[in-house]
């Protein structure tokens, strides 16, 4: 299989009108699973996060994970969802090996949220208000690993695997109307908006939100219709996206796929389709229909959902400010330049700059620390910057040291990579690595000055080659300062002065 | 026939807690005896002499160190092999489970344990409780012991011919439509379902998971008693199971009384389609309720018509779903079929090979239920008339204390006589269908020998929801009546088994 022959965007978009719709999963960081009490962790040994409900054994049963339900309110408020009263699950029907019952315990006709909006912004400042259908609640199914066989996929393989970790894992997922006139910024905003929910679900600590490991994907829906025609074309489903890049590819993609399919007289074939991330294409997956029948029915297993409305409300209190919002908000509080803040947010640094901020530098000093130094140590550790051994106020206090003059840049990074390697407080690697002497050894030498004075032999007898005789200045120096020096600074500056 | 094994369960914990006898003697009595009789009524499809002799043992030793955890501390106990046990294989009946031992205890199994009884075996059943009769078993069909040719009910015919021919003093069965109290009318046994939820479903092999229910299987309404109070309560891991308690129902039959009760008699279920005998014997129930000063009024509830069929709807749609899950992945049978091994052709060899006939034909009807374009004229119509016949039953209970029934229309039929006619079968359950759908507690007590055919009929007392105490204690009260008239228990004229011992 290979790229089909595509028609040049600008002329599809001149010739037809695009309709794109959004399935976006995101998966849930709560410590359990959906449904019992297995742990909801990635990377795992396979099969070691299992326990006869999410088996799927003869007589286990569900009972419903209470965050989850929180998180999931939590989700549907943030993007401005009426919550159901009486949410209810379903059982979807349908047979496949890493669905441990064979059938998903998901929501149907009574979501537990529905009815909302998020207005998404693209680069060129243009809002766009995509409705919300709903936002339900699932369990994911386990992992196949397909051995042998040339594709990878289940058709041809030798034998598979299935890894029921990931089974019963907490999604939500939301559905979008849906999206008409966007024309030419489809693609665009449909990365956009999936970087909306990404950074919502992500700024709520509801997800982990990295796309790359499958927390947040898109299944991106798409149709072209001829200009003025009422009836909506035929879609395909593109599943599984899991990048933002990825989804604004896709979505151009089979744009200029059924463009050049329509101009051609044919028809598009109502199916799911793959994304190959490697040679920017999407293939044939599996025919889907409207009539597709998972024999959905209530589960007898559960009794509904039913939030009191003060749990409602203090959910919804407890909500973050829509990251959107916060950047505009930040962004012209900071008084950036367009590459600074583009910078910030690329890095993923909002937070870490907003929190250095607060505990007292200029956004200037506290962007470039962290876009600069910081995402360099982090980047030779292998680490993301949040995940660096240094908070943003101990960041704060080494800038204000600086700004004091007791420390120079380079004794700053010095500080810092103390800091990173384990080695304290700022104050506690100035002090074990004698950076902050600048000042302090005019007092140090001071002291030394005098204790050499009332043991005037001293110098002479080092120069003769009896270096123990420092110890006796040393020990003079050290009541001195009160013991707050390093004793082997003590004895350098000693033999210094004796000139060897 | 050694003297214990004809005791009711609450005389043996009373000799075990007197220390007249110890729970290790009691449990091998009735291994002894089912060792030896087992074959002629196939109660049971696994015994488990070891760990329940060890149970004993650790109930002997608890009680000397004067630790007794239940009432019914010591007395062993038969369970039906659709509740999962950790040390006996659990098979509901099928051949797509032969051999899986669960890698866990269900929480009523878990409760029988903790409250000190040892567990005798597995007992039969149709598979996976999808009939009347043990029939449908895949390991052959269970046999009453008051005549080893006729069926002793089903579902749960194993632990209603286990108790009714003294294997096991007690039992636990499930109850979708009348699995525990049909059995226990065509046994001359006592069977309750308590409400639903009352008894938490975690580790009971779902057939129906909005009807399911398990209750006790005993010889007398005390011993059931007793047994509801070991396994009733909340369970977190049964959503559906009830979080405040319906008290002691042993307490509740201590203080039966007839003063002032009221009792209903269902228009549609005390006239058609009874066999004379049995509605001979329900009558004799009335007539002796009437004597004591109890006032009987006749109740309407006309959307009972449509119970079966409703039943035989919603059913077989949750059946059909929860069965899916054997599909030879990750336990039991798993079938290669000839030539290119593909998941959905292992899939479909094991499904075929490892489900009988009324499996397949249920699972058939409960997809073809919930299809799309069918959904609506067949499982939502269902669950309309399951509405209807809540609000004739709230109805009903606005007039009188509890609802009358015969239980089952006929004595116990002959085996194969209705095998091959599943409408007939499924008639059996017209008058316990409707506690299942409504869920309401539903109770079967001994009422008499038909006349026609010497065999046990049995009267079915329905209480409302939650006032499973009620039910019992009008099931004590009508068992005493019989009492004071045969001297026993019904179970005492059973024909002994070792007459066809050979």
């Amino acid at each position: 299989m290979a790229k089909e022959p595509l028609m040049d965007f600008e002329e599809a978009i001149e010739r037809f009108e695009v309709v794109i719709g959004l399935e976006v999963h995101v998966e849930l960081n709560t410590k359990s699973k959906m449904f019992c009490g297995c742990a909801n962790v990635f990377g795992n040994e396979p099969n070691t996060n299992v326990c006869p409900i999410c088996l799927g054994l003869p007589g286990a049963l569900p009972a419903v994970n209470k965050k989850a339900v929180e998180s999931s309110i939590a989700i549907g408020l943030a993007l401005g969802c009426e919550i159901a009263p009486n949410g209810r699950f379903a059982r979807k029907n349908y047979f496949y090996p890493d669905l441990a019952k064979n059938f998903q315990t998901s929501q149907y006709d009574e979501p537990i949220a529905f009815e909302g909006k998020l207005d998404v912004e693209i680069s060129d400042g243009q809002v766009f208000e995509v409705l919300i259908e709903r936002a339900h609640m699932e369990e994911d199914a386990g992992k196949l690993t397909h051995v042998g066989g040339a594709t990878g996929r289940i058709q041809g393989a030798e034998y598979s695997l299935v890894d029921f970790n990931r089974a019963g894992v907490p999604l939500v997922e939301i559905v979008t109307k849906p999206v008409f006139g966007a024309g030419a910024n489809a693609p665009e905003l449909a990365g956009a908006y999936v970087r909306n929910i990404r950074d919502i679900v992500k700024a709520m600590d509801v997800s982990d939100a990295k796309m790359e490991r499958g927390n947040v994907r898109c299944d991106a829906n798409v149709s072209l219709r001829p200009k003025g025609q009422e009836k909506l074309g035929t879609r395909t489903e593109t599943k599984n996206v899991n990048s933002i890049r990825s989804v604004e590819n896709a979505v151009r993609y089979e744009i200029q796929r059924q463009a050049h399919i329509l101009a051609g007289g044919g028809s598009i074939t109502q199916e799911t389709r793959h994304w190959h991330e490697d040679r920017g294409y999407t293939s044939a997956g599996r025919p889907k229909s409207d009539a597709d029948d998972y024999r959905y029915f209530p589960e007898p297993d559960l009794v509904p959902v039913q939030p009191a409305n003060s749990w409602i409300e203090e959910i919804r209190e407890s909500l973050p400010e829509n990251p959107q919002q916060r950047r505009k908000r930040l962004g012209n509080d900071w008084g950036f330049s367009e590459l600074e803040f583009r910078d910030v947010v690329n890095g993923d640094l909002l937070d870490l700059v907003e929190a250095t901020v607060a505990a007292g530098t200029t956004p200037q000093a506290a962007r470039k620390w962290w876009t600069g130094e910081l995402s360099r140590q982090a980047n030779a550790m292998e680490l993301s910057t949040s995940e660096l051994a240094i908070a943003p106020d101990q960041v704060a206090t080494i800038q204000k040291l600086i700004d004091a003059g007791d420390l120079t840049d380079r004794m700053a990074r010095e500080v810092v990579a103390g800091v990173i390697a384990g080695e304290g407080t700022p104050e506690q690697v100035i002090e074990k690595r004698g950076l902050k002497v600048v000042t302090d050894e005019g007092a140090l030498i001071a002291a030394i000055d005098e204790a050499l004075k009332q043991q005037p032999d001293v110098l002479e007898k080092i120069r003769e080659g009896k270096v123990q005789a420092a110890g006796a200045v040393i020990g003079a120096v050290m009541k001195a300062m009160g013991g707050q020096v390093d004793a082997a600074r003590v004895r350098e500056l000693i033999l210094e002065r004796a000139g060897s | 026939m050694s003297e214990l094994i004809t005791k009711s369960a609450c005389e043996l914990a009373g000799l075990i807690e007197s220390k007249e006898i110890s729970s290790v003697e009691a449990t091998e009595a009735f291994f002894d005896r089912s060792e030896s009789l087992n074959h002629l009524t196939l109660s049971y499809l696994h015994l488990n002499r070891e760990s329940a002799l060890a149970a004993a043992q650790a109930a002997d030793s608890d009680l000397a160190a004067g630790k007794r955890h239940s009432a019914l501390h010591g007395v062993p106990i038969a369970v039906k092999d659709n509740l999962t046990t950790t040390d006996a294989p659990t098979t509901a009946g099928s051949k797509i489970l032969e051999g899986w031992v669960p890698q866990y205890d269900s929480t009523v199994v878990k409760r029988i344990r903790a409250a000190g009884l040892p567990i005798l075996g597995k007992t039969n059943m149709d598979e996976f409780a999808m009939g009347s009769s043990t029939e449908y078993s895949a390991y052959g069909p269970s046999r009453n012991p008051w005549d080893l040719d006729r069926i002793p009910g089903g579902s749960g015919g194993g632990s209603s011919s286990a108790v009714s021919g003294h294997l096991a003093p007690l039992a636990v069965g499930s109850d979708t439509g009348g699995s525990i109290r049909f059995p226990a009318a065509v046994t001359g046994s006592v069977g309750a379902k308590p409400t639903y939820g009352a008894v938490s479903r975690y580790g009971l092999i779902a057939l129906a998971s909005s009807l399911d229910q398990v209750g006790p299987v005993t010889n007398t309404v005390l011993d059931a008693a007793l047994l509801q109070d070991v396994i009733a309560g909340y369970d977190p891991h049964d959503s559906t199971s009830l979080p405040d308690s319906l008290g002691s129902m042993a307490e509740a039959v201590k203080t039966a009384q007839f003063k002032g009760l009221k009792v209903g008699v269902v228009k549609q279920l005390s006239s058609d389609g009874f066999q004379a005998g049995v509605k001979k014997c329900f009558d004799d129930t009335i007539a002796k309720l009437t004597a004591e000063g109890v006032e009987v009024v006749e109740v309407d509830c006309p959307s009972f018509e449509y119970s079966v069929a409703a039943y035989y709807l919603i059913l077989p749609a949750e059946a059909s779903s929860n069965l899916a899950r054997f599909d030879s992945v990750r336990f039991g049978l798993r079938v290669a079929p000839e030539g290119n091994p593909t998941i959905e052709r292992v899939m479909a060899a094991t499904r075929e090979a490892g489900f009988g006939p009324e499996v397949k034909r249920r699972i058939i009807l409960g997809t073809y239920a919930l299809s799309s374009g069918y959904y609506d004229a067949y499982y939502g119509s269902a669950q309309k008339v399951r509405t209807l016949i809540q609000q004739d039953l709230e109805k009903a209970f606005s007039q009188v204390d509890v609802l009358l029934t015969p239980t089952a229309p006929t004595t116990a039929f002959k085996i194969g006589e209705k095998v091959n006619d599943p409408l007939a079968m499924y008639l059996n359950d017209i008058a316990t269908i409707p506690a299942n759908l409504a869920g309401i507690p539903g109770m079967s007590v001994p009422n008499g020998l038909a006349e026609e055919d010497g065999l046990p009929s049995g009267v079915q007392i329905l209480a409302p929801a939650r006032e499973d105490a009620r039910m019992y204690q009008v099931a004590s009260l009508i068992e005493a009546l019989y009492v004071a008239q045969w001297g026993a228990p019904l179970i005492a004229q059973a024909p002994g088994l070792e007459a066809n011992r050979g």
